[in-house]
C-alpha cells in the first residue's frame, strides 16, 4: 500500500484561513508543510512572525505564494479555500497537477455554474448539473482523480488548542483515505473512514443551514428543548436533501453528519451559528456579512439548497423558512411560528 | 424497397496496416499456444494465492468449484461441452475426498496439484484457435457469398449473380473515427468495446475489422455461440476465445481475466462486449460488466511496471463502437426476457432458438431486401477514459498532454493497488457508456419507433409499462398528421443534440419528413412476422406488435427526448 512508503515530500495546504492554518499545523507534526496563501503580505507575516489569525505557526510550516511550487514539491495537497474561490484556484493549479497527485479538500460549500447574467434567484431551476461538490470541481478542472475530503466536527479554535476531536476522510479510493489518516492522525485527533465521498461532502455542506437556524434560536433566547427539536428535524431534512443530491443516508448519521451538526449547532464560535444569532438579535444580513472577516458558507448554501429542494421536490421546511428570513425579510419569530404550526406526523421514515 | 444509403464513397477500401498474417499478434499468440496457456495457468494460480492467502480458504474454493461444476453438468449441459467433462470432475471429487484424512502438508500439496489441473483445463478451454489458413479461407468464403447474394438480388439482369458491382461495403456503413483507429492499432494495442444487440454482432464486427485493414482481434465470445456450428467455425477462425457464462466460480473467472490481461499485454488487439450479454431491452448499455474491462487497465499497469520510468511503453487504447440496426433478429425473444426479468432480477438461461438454417435465411433476406447496418467507430481513449491525440498521447479535459503512467504512480513508483484499479474500471465504464450515447447513430426507424411508442404512452398516462403493453393492438391508432408533427419536433431536438455533440444521426434522417417517416416505417423491424409499425388504409399509424415496438423505441431512451412528445 502507498501509506507504508509515503515519501518524505512535504504536504501542501492551499489557503491560509483559519481552518487551513490549523490543518497545516496538525500536518506539520508529521511532515514538512508548504502553506499557500494568495496574499504575499500574509506569506511574509507567517514566515517572519510565525503567527496567522491568532494561531502560532508550527516550525515545520513554510508559507509560499507560488502554486506551481506546491504542486511540484508535494504529492498530497489539502485545498482549504472558500467554495467561492475554489474553481478559480483549481483552474490556476490545473496545469501543474498530475494524475499521481492526491487532493483532500476541507471546503464545506457548493460550487454553482450559471449562464452569464443569471443568478441563483433568476435561473429557472437549479439541479445537479449546475451544482457541484468540491471534489467534482477538482475532477472537472484538473487531471487529478484521487480525490477525497475532510469533514466532521472540526472547530478550528478547539483543534488549535489540541482539544480532542475527530474527522472523517472520505474518498472512493482506499489509498486516499489511508494517506489522509496517516498524515492527520495524532493522539488528540481521531480519523474515521468513509467511501461515500459525495455523501460526506453534502452532509458537511448542508449542516451549515441548520447551524444558522440554531444560532437564530439561541438569539431568541430559547433553550435546549428547542435546539433538540431543531437538530433532530434538521438531520432528517439533511438526509432528504442529501439523497436527492446524490448522497447515501449513512454518511449523514456519522461524524460528518450528526457529529458535525451537533457541534456546529452548539457553538457560538461557529461563523454560521453567529449569523443566525445576530439575525435574531435584529441585525440585517448585510450588516452581519460586512463585519465578518471570513466567509459563512451557510448563507450561500441556503440559497442553493432552497432552489434544489424546489427542483427535486423535497420538502425542506427549515431551509425554506431560513431562506425567507435571510432574503425575503421574514422575521425569525414568524419563521419559527410557521414551523411550529406545520402539521407533521412521521418521526423517521428513511431507514 | 428503397435502400437507405449513407454518404457514398465514404466507404472506401482500406489497406492492411500489417502486411502478412505472421506479423499479427494473434498469430504469434496461437503459434505459441502451449507456452501461453502455461503462463496463464502459472499466473492465475499466483493471483488466486494472493486473493485467498490461507490454504483453507483456497481449498474451500476448490471444493465449491467442483461441486458447482458437477451441478452444472447435471442441469445445464451444452453441445460444446467436452465428452470427458463428467469424468474429469468426478475424478477430482474423489481425489479431494480421499485427501481429507491426509496430514495437512500432503493435503495442501495435493490440493495445489488439483487446482493446477482445473486452471489448466479452463485455460485450454478459453484459449482461441486462430489458424491463418482457415482465417483466410473463411474470409474469402464470406466475401464470395456475400457478393453473390448482393449482386444476385440487386442487379436484375441475367448473370447478375456473378457480378461484383455491389460489395458488403454498400450494405454495412462504417463511419466515425476510422483513421484514428487504424493509426492507434499500429501504434499500440486496441481494445474494441462494441455495443451488443444481436448474435450477429460477432460476425459483423469481424468483417468490419478485416475491411478496415486491421489484423484479426481476439474476441471474448459467449461459449453458447459455439453451440451453433456455423458460428463455431467462424469464431474459431477469427481468433475468438471462449467465455462461458455458466461458470461463475472464482477459479474460472480469474483464469479468464489472466488470459485476457496477458493477451493484451502481449499486444493482441482485443474485443469485448462490455455489456456482457446482448441488450435485452434494446437500450444502449447503461451498466457494463467490469471484469474484462479491468484486464485492460491491469495490462497497462503491468506494462508500465515492467518498464523503466522513461522507457516508451506500448499503450492500450479503448475504442467504443456502436452497431446500429433497423432490425434485430432476436428482438422478440430478447424483449420477452427483459420484461420477464424486469422487477425481479432473476437469472434466465441463454436460449438460442436460431440454428444455422435460420441464420442463413436471415442473411439471405438481409441481402436481398435492403435495410442497411451502420457501425460507428468512436474516438480512441486511454485506459483511464481520456481522449488521445494522433500520436496516442493522452489528453486531459483542456487538451493538455498527460501521462497515463502517472495514474498508477504512488510516491513516485508504479504500484499495484487493486481497489484503486477497481475504481478506475468503474470510471472507464461510465466513460464508455457516455461515448456510446455520443456516437450512437439515429436511424429513421429509431425515430418513428420512439415517437409512436411515446405518443401511445402519453395518451395513456395512468398505465405503467406493463399496463400499456397489455392494451389490445387494435385499439391503438395514431393520426398521421399528429404523428408527423411529433416526429418533426423530436427530429429537431435530435439535431440540437447532434450540434452539442451528444449523438449522431444517419444522413437519411435529413430531408422531407414524409420521406423520412416512410423510410422509418419500411425499415423498422423489417423482417419480423408482425411489424412493429405500419400505416393502415386510412394512412394512420398502427402497430402489429407493441412489445416489439417498445424494443425498437428503447434505442433512443436516455436522451431525454420524451419531453418533446
Amino acid at each position: 500500500m502507498a501509506s507504508s512508503n509515503l515519501s518524505d515530500k512535504p504536504i501542501g495546504v492551499l489557503g491560509a484561513g483559519n481552518f487551513g492554518t490549523v490543518i497545516a499545523n496538525i500536518l506539520a507534526q508529521n511532515r514538512p508543510v508548504l502553506l499557500y496563501a494568495r496574499n504575499p503580505e500574509i506569506v511574509r507575516q507567517i514566515n517572519k512572525q510565525r503567527t496567522n489569525r491568532g494561531h502560532h505557526i508550527e516550525p515545520g510550516v513554510k508559507a509560499v505564494n507560488d502554486l506551481s511550487e506546491v504542486a511540484r514539491s508535494c504529492d498530497v495537497i489539502f485545498p482549504m479555500v472558500p467554495s467561492l474561490h475554489f474553481r478559480t484556484l483549481m483552474r490556476q493549479l490545473a496545469e501543474h497537477l498530475r494524475p499521481y497527485h492526491i487532493l483532500i479538500h476541507g471546503t464545506k460549500g457548493f460550487d454553482i455554474t450559471l449562464p452569464p447574467g443569471e443568478t441563483v434567484e433568476s435561473v429557472a431551476t437549479l439541479n445537479r448539473s449546475q451544482v457541484k461538490t468540491m471534489s467534482e470541481v477538482i475532477r472537472e478542472e484538473t487531471s487529478v482523480v484521487r480525490v477525497g475530503c475532510l469533514a466532521g466536527p472540526n472547530l478550528a479554535r478547539e483543534l488549535a488548542q489540541r482539544q480532542p476531536g475527530a474527522t472523517v476522510v472520505a474518498s472512493p479510493f482506499k489509498e486516499v483515505i489511508q494517506v489522509g489518516k496517516l498524515l492527520l492522525r495524532n493522539n488528540r485527533f481521531q480519523v474515521y473512514e468513509n467511501t461515500d465521498l459525495t455523501g460526506v461532502e453534502i452532509a458537511g455542506v448542508l449542516k451549515n443551514i441548520i447551524a444558522i437556524a440554531s444560532g437564530a434560536l439561541s438569539g431568541l433566547g430559547y433553550g435546549e428543548n428547542a435546539k433538540g427539536l431543531l437538530i433532530s428535524r434538521g438531520a432528517v431534512e439533511m438526509v432528504y436533501l442529501g439523497r436527492a443530491l446524490g448522497g447515501d443516508t449513512k454518511a449523514f448519521l456519522g461524524v460528518a453528519g450528526i457529529g458535525d451538526l451537533v457541534t456546529t449547532c452548539n457553538s457560538p464560535m461557529s461563523r454560521n451559528f453567529s449569523v443566525g444569532y445576530r439575525l435574531a438579535k435584529g441585525e440585517t444580513l448585510t450588516e452581519i456579512l460586512s463585519s465578518m472577516t471570513e466567509v459563512a458558507e451557510g448563507v450561500n448554501t441556503v440559497r442553493i439548497a432552497k432552489k434544489c429542494a424546489d427542483h427535486y421536490r423535497v420538502r425542506a421546511l427549515v431551509t425554506d423558512r431560513l431562506y425567507k428570513v435571510l432574503f425575503e425579510g421574514m422575521t425569525v419569530e414568524e419563521a419559527l411560528d410557521f414551523l411550529m404550526r406545520f402539521p407533521l406526523s412521521a418521526d423517521i421514515d428513511f431507514i | 424497397m428503397e435502400v437507405l444509403e449513407e454518404k457514398r464513397n465514404k466507404n472506401k477500401k482500406y489497406k492492411p496496416i500489417l502486411d502478412g498474417i505472421p506479423d499479427w499478434p494473434v498469430y504469434q499468440l496461437s503459434r505459441n499456444r502451449k507456452e501461453f496457456i502455461e503462463e496463464v495457468t502459472r499466473q492465475t494460480i499466483e493471483r488466486l494465492h494472493a486473493m485467498r492467502p490461507e490454504t483453507r480458504a483456497l481449498a474451500d474454493e476448490l471444493e465449491a468449484t467442483i461441486y458447482r461444476e458437477q451441478n452444472r453438468l447435471k442441469r445445464n449441459r451444452w453441445r460444446v461441452d467436452p465428452k470427458d467433462e463428467p469424468r474429469f470432475w468426478a475424478n477430482l471429487k474423489n481425489e479431494l475426498v480421499e485427501l481429507t484424512n491426509q496430514p495437512e502438508e500432503t493435503r495442501a500439496k495435493a490440493e495445489e496439484e488439483l487446482l493446477k489441473r482445473i486452471v489448466n483445463r479452463y485455460a485450454n478451454e478459453i484459449a482461441g484457435n486462430f489458424k491463418a489458413t482457415s482465417y483466410k479461407f473463411t474470409r474469402e468464403l464470406v466475401k464470395f457469398w456475400f457478393a453473390r447474394l448482393l449482386n444476385g438480388a440487386r442487379i436484375k439482369k441475367f448473370g447478375g449473380f456473378f457480378r461484383n458491382q455491389y460489395t458488403l461495403r454498400d450494405k454495412i456503413q462504417i463511419v466515425g473515427k476510422v483513421k484514428s483507429l487504424r493509426n492507434l492499432a499500429s501504434k499500440g494495442t486496441v481494445v474494441m468495446v462494441p455495443t451488443h444487440f444481436s448474435n450477429l454482432d460477432s460476425i459483423l464486427i469481424g468483417w468490419v475489422i478485416h475491411s478496415l485493414g486491421l489484423p484479426a482481434f481476439i474476441y471474448g465470445a459467449g461459449l453458447n455461440l459455439f453451440n451453433i456450428k456455423i458460428f463455431a467455425y467462424f469464431m474459431n477462425s477469427l481468433g475468438a476465445y471462449k467465455v462461458d457464462r455458466r461458470k461463475k466460480n472464482l477459479i474460472y473467472l480469474e483464469t479468464l481475466k489472466t488470459y485476457s490481461t496477458l493477451a493484451i499485454q502481449k499486444g493482441a488487439h482485443s474485443l469485448f462486449f462490455p455489456g456482457g450479454t446482448r441488450s435485452r431491452s434494446g437500450m444502449l448499455e447503461k451498466q457494463l460488466k467490469l471484469g474484462l474491462l479491468s484486464t485492460a487497465i491491469e495490462a497497462q499497469r503491468n506494462l508500465y511496471a515492467q518498464a523503466a520510468p522513461d522507457e516508451p511503453v506500448r499503450k492500450i487504447f479503448i475504442v467504443p463502437v456502436t452497431l446500429n440496426y433497423h432490425f434485430v433478429l432476436e428482438a422478440p425473444e430478447l424483449i420477452e426476457e427483459y420484461l420477464h426479468a424486469k422487477g425481479a432480477d432473476r437469472y434466465f438461461p441463454e436460449q438460442d432458438k436460431y440454428g444455422s438454417w435460420q441464420l442463413v435465411r436471415f442473411l439471405f433476406k438481409f441481402f436481398t431486401k435492403g435495410s442497411s447496418i451502420s457501425v460507428s467507430i468512436g474516438p480512441g481513449l486511454d485506459v483511464m477514459g481520456n481522449y488521445v491525440d494522433e500520436e496516442g498521447h493522452s489528453l486531459d479535459a483542456r487538451g493538455h498532454r498527460i501521462h497515463t503512467r502517472d495514474y498508477f504512480v504512488s510516491s513516485g513508483q508504479v504500484v499495484e493497488d487493486k481497489q484503486r484499479e477497481d475504481e478506475y474500471t468503474r470510471m472507464l465504464g461510465q466513460k464508455i457508456v457516455s461515448e456510446y450515447h455520443r456516437i450512437n447513430r439515429v436511424f429513421a426507424s429509431h425515430l418513428v419507433a420512439f415517437v409512436a411508442f411515446e405518443m401511445w404512452q402519453k395518451k395513456h398516462p395512468k398505465l405503467d409499462l406493463f399496463g400499456l403493453l397489455r392494451l389490445p393492438e387494435e385499439e391503438l391508432e395514431l393520426l398521421y398528421d399528429e404523428f408527423r408533427e411529433t416526429c418533426k419536433r423530436v427530429r429537431k431536438e435530435i439535431y440540437r443534440l447532434r450540434k452539442d455533440g451528444k449523438v449522431y444521426r444517419a444522413t437519411h434522417l435529413k430531408g422531407d419528413i414524409d420521406v423520412v417517416i416512410r423510410r422509418g416505417l419500411e425499415n423498422v423491424g423489417i423482417f419480423h412476422l408482425n411489424r412493429p409499425l405500419i400505416r393502415n388504409r386510412k394512412g394512420n399509424i398502427i402497430t402489429q406488435d407493441l412489445t416489439l415496438l417498445y424494443y425498437y423505441h428503447n434505442r433512443l431512451a436516455g436522451y431525454g427526448l420524451e419531453q418533446f412528445i
